[in-house]
Formats: C-alpha cells, structure tokens, sequence
C-alpha cells in the first residue's frame, strides 16, 4: 500500500489519541467545528432532531485530533442518511442499508482512518438488519450512530421496525401489527462491544457518548434518539418533558451509583430470572443497589438494563450500556498478514504462478 | 509378459463412480500425470450438487473426463474412449456418451444384484451381452484392493476407499504415464496418517502391475507429448486462473488486493485460493451475505484497495443494487461471475452462458459497466488482469463471466514471465491535491470533472489532504460532483456514463477474425467459454475441405469497434451460446444483423462434433 500514506506519521502522539484512532495520523494544526462544516445547504425539515445531532457531531470532530482527510462519514438512505453531504470530510452516501458494509471493506483496508457509519432505524434494522449485527459481532473499527425517530421520514411517514405497536400510518391505517426492536437489545445480542444511547436533544450527552465511541477500537453501536417533528412528532416525549422525565430517563455513568428521580430518590437491583427492577434508595439495602459497570464482560446486565424502558418509555437509561474490549477484525486481518509474511516471507509471484508441478518445453 | 505398445495420437478418458469414490481425485491426478509428461490436455469434472448423494444412485454419479493429445486440443472431448464405471449407475449414466468400439473398465464388486436393480437392470449388463458393442474389462477393483491392502493396518473401510488409487494405477499403465508426482502427492496429501499413505500408495501400485501382468488388457498405448510453444509449462483450472490474475493485478497495479465475498459453487475455489495468499497482502472477507461480500468491496475502492468480489448467478442478482451504485459513484471494482445453470438455484454444478443480458443490463436506470468473458481456463488469467486496467483506468465496475466449466475445466498454460505482464501501474494515478488548486492556491476539487481522454473521473482517496469530497448514488452535478436533480445534468450524466464505457472500444483493439481462405461465407462468432468447442467445430469443417470463419468475443461491453463491419462482411453469422440466444439478441438490436443463433442448454459444454454438423448445415444452406 506503498501510496496510501500511512498511520506512522503521528506514532509520537499515539497516547493521547482516543483508542479507535491509535494508527491514524495527528492532525498538523488544530481544527474547528467551521473545518467540520462542508458548503451544501441543509435540507432537513426544521426542527428536525437531525440538525441537533449534524451540529454535535461537527464540534465533535475537532476533538479527535486527526486529519480531516482521514475522516470517513459513510450513510444509507433516508433522512439522516443525508449527513454526510454536510460535514466536509470524504463521505459516501451510499444504498439503503449497505453503510456498515461498505465501511467494513474502507476499515479492513485503511487503518489510518477513522470511519463513521450514519443510519436510521428503518435503514439499519429493516433493510440493512443483517449487516448491521453482523458488522457489530465482527467487531469491526466503526462507529456506527443510528438515528432513531422510529417512522419513516424520507418515504413520506410509513412505521419502521422501531414504531410502537399498533401505530397508525399511511401503511397501517387501522395500526400496525409488528412488535418493535429495542435497538439496544438487539446490539447486545449481536455481540457488540460497545452500546450506547443518548438523545438529540441534550448536546452534552450526545458529545460525552460520541467521546467515549471513539475511544473504543472496534464496533460502536450508539442509538440517537431522534425527533421527527414531521412524521412522529414527540416520540421521545416522556424523556423531555419536564413532568415526567426526571423519573424515566435512567443516566448510566460507568462506576456511579445508578440514582434516578427528581431527588435521585430511585435506583436499581435484579428482580428474580435476572431481569432488573426499580427500588426507592430509601428503605433498601444499599447493598443490593446498583453500581453502573459498563466494563462487565457478560451483556446479560447491559441486556436486563435495555429491558428497563418497556412499556412505553417506562425507564429509559442512557449512557454508555457496554463498553467491553475484544480483539478487532481489522486488527486481526492485518495481523494475520504481517504473521504470514513473517513465516513464509513476502509471496513470490513468479513462484506462485508456477506453483510445485511444471514442465519444460523446447 | 511384454505387451504390445500401440501409438495413438489423442484419447479420451472418463473416470466415473459414487460422488464418495474419489473420482474427481483420480481425474486430477491423472490430469497432472499428463501435464507433466507434456501431452496437451483439456478436462470436464462433472458433479452432482448434493455432497454425497445417495450411493449408487443416478444422481450420484461424479465423473471427470480428460481429453489428451500429442497436438494441441481445443475441449474435454465429445466422446470417451475409455469409460471406467466404478458401479451400475455409473455404467448407465455414462453409456449414452460413449462410441461403439470404446473400453469399458467396470469394477465388477459393485454389480451385485441388489445394485444393478436399483438402478432398474434386470440382469447384469457385464455378462448380458448387452455390452457387445463395447470392449468390456471386468475387473474386481473393491476386493483386489482390499487384498492388496491386507497387510497394512487399517480398516476395511479405508483399504476400500483406497479402489479410486487402484484404478488409477491402472489407467497410469494402460496409458504409460509417469507415477512419481502421484506418489509425491499422496505421500503429501496423507503425510499425517501414515498407514494410510502406504495404503494408497499399494493401491496404486497394485492397479499399475495388475495392468502390467493381467491378460485382460494386452495392450498399453503411447500418447507421445504434444509439441507446444516453447516455455515453462503448468496446468491451472479456470478458478485458479482468475485468482492468480487477480493477484498478479495487484502486484502489478501496487494495490492492495481485497476480495469481498460469501460462499457459493462454482466460485468459492476463487475465495479459496486467495485466502491463502495472506503472504501477497491479499485482504479476503467472507462476508454475512452477497451484498455485505461487494458493499466491502465498493468501500476498499473508495479507499484505494483493488476491490473485487467473486460470486455466481444467484449472487449477482443480489449484487445489482451495489453495482449500480459503483457505476454511479465511478469507482474501480471487478465483479466475478462464475456462471451456472439457472434461473434460480438451478444447476449449481453445471455450466451455463444465460447471465450475459444481466451482466449487461441487469440494474435500475442507465447503469453501463464493463464486461469481459474469458475463452479458456488458463485465459481467466489474462482476463483477470485486463479487467483490472479497465476497472482502475476508466473507474468503472468490471464484470467478468467465467463459468462452471472454465472454473473446474483445466489446461496447460504457459507460465507467463512476471517482468512481461501489464505494467497496470501505469494506467491510473489517484488524484492528487497537486492538481487541484485554483488560481489562489486554495483546494478547488471537483470530483466529477472528467479526463478528456478516458472520461474518467479522479480516484481521491481518503487521506489526501484537500481533496474532501462526498459521493453517492444522487444524481451528481456534471464537474462539482453535488446532488444535482437539473434535467439537463442528469441527461448530460447518463450519456456522458454510457459514452466512458463505449469509449473503452478504443483501447482493445479490433476483433480478430480466423478466416485462413478468406472466402467462407459463414462466420461463427461466439464468446466466452464455447471457445473451445467452436474452434473444434471449426477445424474439422476445415480438414474436410470447407470453409469457415471464426471470431470470438472477450468484450461484450463495450464491443469492439469493427464488429459490425465483421459482421456483415460474412454471408452469415452463426452465434452458439449455452443460452437461448442473448448475445444474439444483441446483436440484432445492435447492428440489425440477422445472424443464426444456435443453442443448448444443458449445463454442458458443446461437443464438437455437434456444432460441426450444425455449421456444416447452415454453409450447405448457403
Ligand atoms: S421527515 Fe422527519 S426525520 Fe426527515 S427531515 Fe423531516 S423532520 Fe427530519
């Protein structure tokens, strides 16, 4: 690969570089949210969620202290499948579905970039379903940020896999039948490494996230809620509203007690079969309280905290749910490389061209 | 006992038994026996889908026919001379194929009553008479190995199983091959378990002087070598080829190799061989699905790897979306279709040429690409590489339709000299931020501002400073490279897409036509994979003092630029496809030539003799 230009350049800053980026270069200079910013006009509906998200991302990157060039924003199709078009690194808008398989092949041949896949919940859990969990059990180097408004925008507001059941749209004038994926759920049970969830809403949140993502080498799931004022306007209402927020958003930080409720009057300790349930702080063994460990390598936790926001929103943590390192595919795809050469030396096209069994003639 | 020797100048052998009798092993040895004794060769291995399925039965029946010659040959052969039936079934299966006169070597263990009813005979065709027409050698392979094989430890099971080494042994002597690499390969091949090494070893040495001492076969043939063109020789099958080509592109070309793609016969040997090249920086990713297999490919392009993914018909239709998109985004990348007998699942083992229309056309909107047929088992090897210029050079999807018999068939290939292949480096650059200020020093980059010449656009990957840019499958303003949805960019776009690919029939070369007398009125056009079986078609029309043309095509997108001079320069135009007449339709739309399409589909390559007599009818016609 001798003219792409590789991660060596930068080896000195390696330690202060978050954990995804360690064989992609330093940036010379340091750049702003404006670098970020490409010359297209955005065209999402106002107030759309995606705007919210677009301008966190944007005075985000500057954070990473890389290269703009080395920046890949790679999309689907739908509304915020767009986004690339917005941030002025090299992007690729691509088909419905297919971002996380594109990404693969960009991540598995270019570790000196850093790689970001935008999706929505029709596109990565319907269309693109398999990609996705198997992208995330390969656990390969993306960090995949899947907007979630649970409709379908761009189509003109049909249900997606993550609408409640029984919603009525253009598709299902008399409700729609389908149970919805809780994205999260459905993350863990593929395996992922690192799962996160966080709201368009609250800028600081979502950066802490997108933070603690490009500080995991290997797949990073990160579900954004994301209003669609169009077609599912106040989908996420209970999480912002100010009556009943403070009681159903659950804020997980890794090593903190998990306290919930205006006064961070409630926490949480396991139910009987594992699954997970709501205890006022006062009057329970404190023992029996929960420590938030994103670092636990079995997801049956993470899974039971996923499980907390049904029925509708009930308890809904946000926050990083699994944050578990293991061994990367692109890693290890290089590594088998570098080990092959080093065992049977760099290969030798005319002798494998020729192979064991040749004769002469003339 | 000596035994006569007779000469022979080409024979035709078929191994034939249980898909679980190792005949495909057999073929293979026997073909490399030949190889290296020099003989030229061609090869059909022809295999029921199922791994194993059930034994004794039709449809279990596994041959591998090789066709040899002391001159150089053109196909498998129409009709063995020597058929070896392992069992019933494969005495049934195979006799439609076989002259009258041919030998017949028939493992007689295998003919018991129970057998031979299964498969509907009533009495035993080796002693009915029934036969009569043929050369019958009744020979007990199963127990003669078995006794062979009494002294070493092992079980009955595996000294049977050793019966494909005994006939081979047999074969070996019949026809006076070389036994050292074989003894090599099995030596190799069992190197772990060495009882049964020397047990396979026995076999073939016990089926060897069997022929040598037996009555039964009292004379041995000599095929002497084949004089080709001078050089180092081996011998590839088509899948090896094509993997090899690719590797070489790489080599060539200074890009990195990376293969997206999912299982599925007959492509997977090409995932096979490249997965073990790791020691060539070849990058293979055995994807969840056949999409995930190109997307990861479409996503190496765009980061400057030579991507390429490898599949068969199902597969393709699967891939259409994404090669639409690559065509629309205009990255290198090099789709492999090993064809196969559909529609649908269809024949996975069996050979077919009916994906041509949708290589060609299979996608939504204008959606033009590349497409290359090799002709020849060795020459997926060259097509390989040509598919890489173009794809890098002209940042097109190329489309490559090998098929099931170029993929399994072999021949020898002169082993080309690496400091002699395409220099591919040569033909592309990636853009670089260089070329791309404007008048104030700044980056001006307009990722769909075209070469003039190759109408290429840059190949900016990521990583180059200054060159930032964003493409997708939105229609792209002309230059700029942003969504556009102006009328007249996107009718400007979709010519100026089409007008790249047309453009490539500047850089092949014109059609070559084989026309030695340059009187035949008739002109036989194919592509692809029937290469073989045409040319000899065509040469025993010649011998018998006709006269006819020949010409074949690589490129069926962009096709070449005199072909429809070619075309109507011949009185008529015979066009043979195994499909119900696509390049034919093409041409007619093309060109409105009303050329005669000739076609069977039945997972098999053309005989020769077949296709003689077809062209002999269509000159007689006038
Ligand atoms: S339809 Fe909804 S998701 Fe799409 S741009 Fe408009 S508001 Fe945003």
């Amino acid at each position: 690969m001798a003219e792409i230009s590789h991660a060596d350049d930068g080896a000195a800053d390696v330690a202060r570089r978050p954990g995804s980026l360690t064989l992609v270069p330093a940036a010379d200079e340091k750049l702003t949210t404006k670098d970020f910013k490409s010359d297209q006009e955005v065209r999402w509906c106002p107030g759309c969620g995606d705007y919210a998200i677009l301008a966190a991302f944007q005075a985000f990157l500057p954070e990473l202290g890389i290269p703009r060039e080395n920046v890949v924003v790679i999309s689907g199709i739908g509304c915020s499948s767009r986004l690339p078009y917005y941030v002025d690194t090299y992007g690729m808008h691509s088909i419905h579905g297919r971002a996380p398989a594109i990404a693969t092949g960009l991540a598995a041949t270019r570790p000196d970039l850093s790689v970001w896949v935008i999706t929505g919940d029709g596109d990565a859990l319907s269309i693109g379903g398999n990609h996705l969990i198997h992208a995330l059990r390969r656990n390969i180097n993306i960090k995949i940020l899947l907007f979630n408004n649970r409709i379908y925008g761009l189509t003109k507001g049909q249900y997606s896999p993550t609408s409640e059941q029984g919603k009525i749209t253009k598709s299902t004038p008399f409700g729609s039948l389908d149970t919805p994926f809780n994205p999260i759920s459905l993350a863990l049970g593929a395996e992922a490494g690192f799962v996160a969830r966080t709201v368009d809403s609250d800028r600081k949140h979502l950066t802490s996230v997108l933070r603690a993502a490009a500080d995991h080498r290997g797949a990073a799931f990160i579900e954004i809620y994301q209003n669609c004022p169009i077609f599912n306007d106040d989908a996420f209402a209970p999480l912002t509203a100010p009556e009943t927020r403070d009681d159903r958003v659950v804020r997980l930080e890794h090593g903190q007690p998990i306290r919930f409720g205006a006064q961070g009057q409630f926490g949480l300790r396991f139910g009987r079969y594992g699954s997970l349930e709501v205890a006022e702080v006062s009057g329970t063994d404190p023992q029996t309280l929960l420590v938030h460990n994103a670092e636990e390598a079995d997801p049956s936790y993470a899974f039971a905290l996923s499980r907390l926001d049904v029925p509708g929103f009930a308890h809904t943590p946000i926050g990083v749910y699994r944050r578990v390192a293991r061994p990367t595919y692109d890693d290890a795809m290089t590594a088998q490389i570098s080990d092959a050469r080093a065992r049977q030396g760099e290969g030798d096209l005319a002798a494998l061209l020729a192979g064991p069994d040749t004769w002469q003639v003339g | 006992m000596t035994k006569q020797v007779q000469p022979l100048d080409r024979v035709i052998i078929r191994f034939a038994g249980d898909s679980g009798d190792g005949m495909q092993l057999a073929g293979d040895r026997f073909t490399q026996e030949t190889a290296t004794f020099g003989n030229d060769l061609s090869t059909l291995p022809n295999f029921p889908a199922e791994i194993r399925a059930p034994a004794g039965t039709l449809p279990g029946v596994s041959s591998f026919q090789l066709h040899f010659a002391d001159h150089d040959i053109l196909t498998p052969g129409d009709a063995p001379d020597v058929l070896v039936a392992m069992n019933p079934a494969a005495l049934a299966a195979n006799l439609p194929d076989l002259p009258r006169g041919a030998d017949i070597i028939a493992n007689t263990d295998e003919f018991s009553k129970r057998s031979l009813s299964r498969i509907g005979y009533s009495s035993n065709p080796l002693e009915d008479g029934s036969l009569s027409a043929y050369r019958v050698h009744a020979v007990a392979i199963t127990s003669m190995t078995v006794k062979a094989l009494e002294e070493f430890d092992i079980t009955r099971k595996d000294a049977e199983r050793a019966k494909n080494m005994f006939a081979l042994g047999l074969l070996s002597w019949l026809y006076s091959r070389p036994t050292d690499g074989t003894v090599k390969f099995l030596e190799s091949k069992f190197a772990a378990k060495p009882e049964i090494m020397k047990a396979n070893i026995a076999a073939f040495q016990a089926g060897w002087n069997y022929g040598e001492t037996t009555e039964e076969f009292s004379v041995q043939y000599e095929v002497k070598p084949a004089s080709l063109k001078p050089g180092t020789y081996r011998n590839i099958t088509g899948n090896t080829a094509l993997a090899y080509g690719l590797v070489a592109a790489a080599r060539r070309s200074g890009l990195p190799l990376f293969l997206g793609s999912y299982p599925i016969t007959p492509a997977s040997d090409i995932l096979h061989e490249l997965s073990k090249l790791k020691r060539f920086g070849v990058r293979t990713f055995q994807a969840e699905d056949e999409i995930s297999g190109v997307g990861a490919a479409l996503g190496a392009a765009f980061g400057g790897a030579l991507g390429v993914t490898t599949t068969s018909g199902p597969g393709m239709a699967l891939k259409a979306e994404t090669i639409g998109l690559a065509a629309s985004v205009e990255l290198p990348l090099v789709v492999c279709d090993i064809q196969r007998a559909g529609p649908s699942t269809g024949m996975p083992t069996k050979t077919e040429q009916a994906d041509l229309l949708m290589a060609l056309f299979g996608r939504n909107g204008e959606s033009p690409v590349a497409v290359l047929a090799p002709a020849t088992p060795a020459d997926c090897f060259d097509t390989a590489m040509e598919a890489v210029r173009i794809a890098v050079k002209y940042r097109t999807p190329v489309i490559i339709l090998s098929d099931g018999y170029l993929a399994n068939g072999s021949e020898p290939w002169c082993v080309p000299e690496v400091a002699q292949l395409p220099r591919l480096r040569d033909e592309f650059s990636f853009a670089s931020p260089n070329d791309w200020r404007g008048p104030d020093g700044q980056p001006n980059f307009q990722p769909f501002l075209r070469d003039p010449q190759t109408l290429a656009r840059p190949w900016a990957i990521p990583g180059t400073p200054g060159l930032e840019h964003r493409i997708g499958g939105i229609e792209k303003a002309s230059g700029a490279g942003t969504i556009s949805y102006d009328p007249a960019n996107h009718d400007s776009m979709v010519r100026l897409r089409q007008a790249k690919i047309d453009g490539i029939s500047a850089d092949i070369g014109p059609l070559e036509v084989d026309d030695p007398t340059g009187d035949a009125a008739v002109l036989v056009l194919g592509w692809g994979s029937t290469f073989g079986s045409i040319g000899a078609a065509v040469r025993r029309i010649r011998l018998g003092g006709g006269s006819v043309a020949q010409a074949h095509l690589r490129y069926l997108s962009p096709l070449p630029a005199n072909l429809g001079d070619v075309l109507r320069s011949y009185r008529k135009v015979l066009v043979p496809e195994i499909n119900l007449g696509q390049l034919a339709l093409l041409l007619r739309g093309r060109y409105l030539v009303d050329v005669i399409s000739y076609n069977r589909v039945r997972g098999l390559p053309f005989r020769a003799s077949e296709l003689a007599s077809v062209i002999q009818e269509v000159i007689k016609n006038g």
